[in-house]
């Protein structure tokens, strides 16, 4: 992200953009320096668990190990604790659990995780909708361009965009996320999705909201696509924002 | 760049532009969601605000916990338009200063200009550069809702940027229509 940043410096034709560029390359060092969170909002942790199939987890489960790892952390790490316990009373958790956890299992003899924590303002600002077939790339174009006009300036621009395409209701939007867990402006492997996630880019810095909405060309940094099989009679398509402080950290065990 | 202070003055208000930069000193207070609602009901108690309103500014954040030895967490903006339906109610009663990110509902705009005010953008994601500028803090009402709790905050030299004035101008308006290739 952070050399994404330094592209995006070079690249923005507006001052005052081009100002907020460099004042979030302070904020990102300052942070390093004294080893504090470059934004309050240190996220809801959402945890993409690849599960090897001969892996045997002994000892406890797995769920509430996450729980206290992410309770331990959160509290260790001086982390804003941003969860509610239920969304219409809002009482807040005390420890920023619950993880939001997704399993999922994979060949082999090892345990990957990945942390994406996620702020709230980004989320806010994605979407979901359910295409007909007829509206094929054009309308999912129109969907994501959409989706970033009203966003606006309102969640941290520059922006990464998770796009998921296909799949189910439920799907769909996962893989809008775990676009978010690929490396930074790493083109999917499929050439015409790539191509896709190029056009997309362009055409969302054309819209000319630039860094903080105050008006410029990096508007967002990259566009991740995901796909996946879907039903006959439907095109699912799913956004999912991340400001410019994204964090993701991989480890396998 | 612009210095002014808190309390916020018609006088003040008056010199700033959308667009402007501007370093900001004195007092402001934190609230977020959770807080304006209780706002809210104390209005509907005839109560009062757990700090004057008059000339106040309210800094829309929830800042991360201090480590040992610091003032405060990280503290950066939070997305403004969250709060859009509390504020008009708060603009009548002379608050005078909001700091956020992100654009106001036309109602919001509105109540702006009525009640000479202006709305400020802090740079969101900037949150450790901001923090920088706090040298006091104290919870003064609602411990319970924890980030959400009400703080008085002393800062010195805040650097914002001028969104709403009270001449109608948006820079989030006028910034993409300057940039945008249709």
């Amino acid at each position: 992200m952070e050399e994404a940043l330094a592209r995006a410096r070079e690249a923005e034709e507006s001052p005052v953009g081009r100002g907020i560029i460099e004042e979030l390359q302070a904020n990102v060092a300052l942070a390093k320096e004294e080893a504090i969170p470059v934004c309050q909002d240190t996220g809801m942790a959402i945890v993409y668990v690849e599960l090897g199939q001969d892996v045997h987890i002994t000892g406890g489960n797995l769920y509430l190990a996450i729980d206290e790892g992410v309770r331990q952390g959160y509290e260790q790490g001086y982390l804003r604790k941003s969860i509610v316990a239920d969304p219409l009373r809002r009482e807040n958790t005390g420890d920023n659990t619950p993880a939001f956890i997704r399993v999922q299992v994979v060949p082999g003899d090892k345990l990957r995780i990945h942390l994406l924590p996620k702020g709230g303002g980004s989320e806010n600002v994605s979407r979901l909708a359910m295409l007909k077939p007829a509206q094929g790339v054009a309308g999912v174009k129109k969907f994501v361009l959409e989706t970033l006009d009203l966003a606006g300036g309102n969640a941290c621009p520059p922006y990464l965009v998770g796009v998921g395409i296909g799949g189910t209701f439920d799907e769909c939007a996962f893989l809008a996320k775990r676009a978010l867990m690929r490396e930074v402006g790493r083109p999917n492997p499929q050439e015409h999705l790539a191509r896709l996630e190029e056009e997309l880019l362009e055409a969302i810095n054309d819209l000319g909201i630039g860094p903080q909405g105050f008006g410029g060309r990096q508007t967002a940094l990259a566009v991740h696509v995901e796909s996946l099989p879907t039903h006959i009679a439907c095109l699912p398509v799913a956004v999912n924002l991340s400001c410019h402080a994204l964090r993701h950290r991989s480890r396998e065990v | 760049m612009l210095k002014i202070t808190t309390p916020l003055t018609d006088e003040t208000v008056c010199k700033l532009r959308t667009g402007d930069r501007v370093l900001l000193s004195g007092t402001v207070y934190t609230a977020r969601d959770a807080a304006h609602a209780r706002f809210m009901e104390a209005f509907e108690r005839g109560e009062d605000l757990p700090f004057p309103l008059e000339g106040a500014v309210i800094y829309y954040v929830g800042p991360a916990p201090a480590k040992p030895g610091r003032v405060i967490g990280s503290a950066g903006p939070t997305t403004s338009g969250r709060m859009d339906v509390y504020t008009p109610a708060l603009l009548e009663r002379g608050l005078k200063g909001m700091i956020g990110k992100g654009s106001r509902s036309r109602q919001v705009r509105e109540a702006i200009t009525a009640a000479k005010a202006v709305y400020f953008a802090a740079t969101g994601g900037a949150a450790a550069l901001l923090a920088k500028c706090i040298m006091e803090t104290e919870i003064i009402a609602y411990p319970e809702l924890g980030p959400e709790a009400v703080r008085r905050l002393e800062v010195r030299d805040l650097p914002l940027t001028v969104v709403n004035d009270i001449y109608g101008g948006d820079l989030y308006e006028e910034g993409r229509k300057r940039y945008a290739r249709l």
